[in-house]
């Protein structure tokens, strides 16, 4: 039993408290105190459900030098994560339910977040022939995407949709136009002509985003299910408004944001450091300030990270051959916090939602909300401030845009089903 | 200045002194032993990413003129594509006692991720479409020779301006020295907005009362990109004796080089008394001596 006293509490439904939270046998037991073995003080701290992460790619199998599942899980707990999504598309990708079987089974033995596999939309992430939807969602995949690669063929993901829907599993669609995208490392624009560097225009995520509607519109003409088209690390305005008149239409899409594509600009670009590649590219303030928006509207319905470790010496090529990504477990919660709510006063509820009932709603769990008898995965929040130091992450991608920024928020104590699976008070 | 990367946040009395410098250096070439002993107990290394026989040999010579001890270094584009690491390359290098690094490579901005690394001076020798600023000192160099001053001048660059590094440096450079830059080229080739050039994809438009043409080397992978097509680019853009009619008389024609005769230049043209190609050639010795001499020397001072 553990009790942690004088807490204030925050979830979807709002902030409330101070509460004696106990917890046992996995559970809420009683948010009025009781006898527990473990009392904690926790006045001044916020007490939140555990975040899911419907974007991290862990690298396991193939490419363990840049994360493996324990690296990567601990980072998630250590971020305040109970649920992570991984991404498939390993060396080989995760095409196969023996493949999603083993992720899990060799997750659940290490006891830290819960692991809810992605797999493949297309055989080989090829785009060309499709898995076995069905299979997969049995083995425990969460949803099916292509993640990383385009989904180029409309036929092919038009037939994706239609099968995902029988079974009840979204599709996640990496939206760009590679033809339109070409080389390009940075937003296009006059900063990328000026630097020189190879531009991906916002229109080439608009065009494809524009493109997989009307294939859910088909999709939806044709199936019995309800489909779900999920696009993933939105970047740009246009691509915001488009999904926003989707769901005015009554489409049923859902889309995420990332905490870089929120915090971060182009500008960043100017110092030529490839700790800013990633892909989308970052883009300008007025797409920041419209993804804020989507976000508090609710055309955004969750919050992802896009974690994408990779070896520091890959980070140190050029911007040409470096490769696309920024690891952000750890820092994803405090990050946004702290620049969305407390520097721009974005609600605290709404922010906290996006980090769990919003993501568990698209892959179809069930809220959780801090009440007698809830699941016990909570993460414990500090508010007090402390710098961004990645040299001691726990995920082997040891560098950060954000080194050095003073952040509040830290995750100090995350319970998955009642056990502490990270800790970090004095 | 520490480095020369690009000339963000340059003044004109910069410019202007590391111009009077390279006319020291100029006059040092002149003599029958073309050697100072000014940077005597320096090490220069060129590192060359991307290969470029006539950069380097410009630079190396440049550094031997001042006495300077030279070492080469040129990385194949496979061994980085293997994931070699620029900065394990350069480090080992510093640990050999480099004091000035010339960097060139095939992707915009590693001299300014060099610069973070290293503790010598770093001169970019070319990156990518960023900047190859020594070549637009040269340049400037060249057409101040010629036309005595820059003030009011319009100096007209034709191309492929959105890939050239040369064609930006040139944009930097010469507005400061109170030159008028118009830049043309076909619409795929043409960047959105460039601080300090006017813009056109109309060529007679660029050459119209032009005091000097630059004319940009033509490169095969656009015309595989199916960014343009060749014999529409020299039907629109090849700068020719007609159409340098539009320009003023006697109008100088400059090239970075290579070129490619009666691509995107018509090949006599190379050839006639108005092209200053070769003086281009011969000035980028002194010019990089006064760069060099400048970032190892001029900053103790």
């Amino acid at each position: 039993m553990l009790l942690i006293k004088n807490v204030t509490l925050v979830d979807a439904l709002g902030e409330r408290g101070p509460a004696d939270v106990l917890i046992g046998e996995g559970r809420i037991l009683s948010l009025s105190g009781g006898e527990a073995e473990r009392i904690l003080d926790g006045k001044g701290l916020l007490l939140a459900p555990g975040f899911l992460d419907l974007h991290a790619h862990l690298r396991e199998p193939g490419q363990e030098v840049k994360e493996d599942l324990a690296s990567g899980l601990l980072a998630a707990v250590r971020g305040g994560y109970t649920d992570i999504v991984s991404m498939p598309n390993t060396t080989p990708p995760v095409d196969t339910p023996e493949a999603v079987r083993a992720l899990r089974k060799k997750a659940q033995a290490l006891g830290l977040a819960r692991l809810h596999p992605a797999a493949a939309l297309t055989q080989g992430q090829e785009g060309k022939a499709l898995t076995e939807a069905g299979l997969l969602k049995e083995a425990g995949a969460s949803l099916l995407t292509d993640d990383g690669r385009t989904n180029e063929d409309t036929g092919v993901l038009a037939a994706g949709l239609l099968g995902a829907a029988v079974f009840g599993l979204p599709v996640a669609v990496h939206a760009e136009d590679t033809s339109l995208r070409r080389g390009g490392v940075t937003n296009d624009g006059p900063l990328a002509d000026l630097l020189g560097l190879p531009g991906n225009p916002p229109e080439a995520e608009a065009a494809r985003i524009a493109r997989d509607l009307e294939v859910l519109r088909y999709a939806v003409r044709r199936s019995q299910k309800k489909p779900h088209l999920h696009i993933q690390h939105l970047s740009t305005k246009r691509g915001l408004e488009l999904v926003r008149e989707a769901k005015r239409a009554g489409l049923p899409v859902t889309a995420e944001a990332t905490p870089h594509h929120l915090t971060l600009t182009e500008e960043a670009l100017r110092s030529f450091d490839p700790l800013f590649k990633v892909a989308p590219p970052l883009r300008t303030q007025e797409d920041v300030e419209a993804l804020i928006e989507g976000l508090l509207e609710g055309t955004l319905d969750a919050l992802a990270t896009d974690h994408a470790p990779h070896t520091q010496a890959e980070k140190e090529m050029d911007l040409l051959r470096a490769p696309f990504g920024i690891p952000s477990l750890e820092v994803a919660f405090p990050l946004l916090y702290t620049e969305l709510h407390l520097k721009r006063g974005f609600p605290l509820k709404r922010l906290v939602e996006l980090f769990t009932d919003g993501p568990r709603n698209i892959l179809g769990l069930k809220p959780i909300h801090l009440e007698e008898g809830a699941e016990a995965n909570l993460v414990l929040l500090d508010p007090k401030e402390g710098p961004v130091d990645p040299r001691g992450f726990a995920s082997k991608a040891k560098f950060s845009p954000w080194a050095g920024w003073t952040l509040g928020g830290w995750p100090v104590l995350t319970l998955v089903e009642g056990r502490v699976v990270y800790q970090a008070l004095e | 200045m520490r480095h020369l990367l690009d000339f963000q946040g340059w003044t004109r009395g910069q410019v202007e002194s590391l111009l009077d410098t390279a006319r020291v250096m100029a006059e040092v070439l002149e003599r029958p032993v073309k050697r100072v002993p000014a940077l005597r107990g320096f090490t220069v290394a060129t590192v060359f990413f991307e290969p470029s026989t006539r950069t380097r040999l410009s630079f190396e010579l440049a550094a031997r003129r001042m006495s300077a001890d030279v070492v080469s270094f040129a990385a194949q584009a496979s061994s980085l594509q293997k994931g070699e690491s620029y900065k394990d390359t350069l480090l080992t290098l510093e640990a050999m006692g480099i004091d000035a690094y010339v960097i060139r490579a095939d992707a915009a901005g590693v001299p300014h991720q060099a610069a973070r690394w290293v503790k010598g001076v770093v001169v970019n020798g070319g990156d990518g479409r960023r900047a190859h600023p020594t070549q637009a000192l040269l340049d400037a160099y060249t057409l101040l020779e010629a036309l005595g001053s820059l003030e009011g001048k319009k100096i007209a660059i034709v191309g492929d301006i959105l890939h050239s590094r040369v064609a930006r440096s040139n944009v930097e450079l010469l507005p400061l020295l109170g030159a008028e830059v118009w830049v043309a080229g076909p619409p795929t080739l043409l960047p959105q907005r460039l601080p300090g050039a006017r813009l056109t994809p109309h060529l007679d438009e660029a050459l119209a009362e032009a005091d000097a043409v630059m004319v940009l080397r033509l490169q095969k992978e656009r015309m595989e990109a199916g960014l343009i097509h060749l014999q529409d680019y020299i039907a629109h853009y090849q700068v020719t004796e007609r159409r340098l009619r539009k320009a003023k008389p006697h109008a100088l024609l400059l090239h970075p080089g290579p070129m490619n005769r009666d691509v995107e230049l018509e090949g006599t043209l190379a050839d006639s008394e108005r092209s200053l190609v070769n003086r281009q050639v011969h000035n980028g010795v002194a010019v990089r001596m006064a760069v060099l001499y400048h970032l190892l020397v001029g900053r103790e001072g």
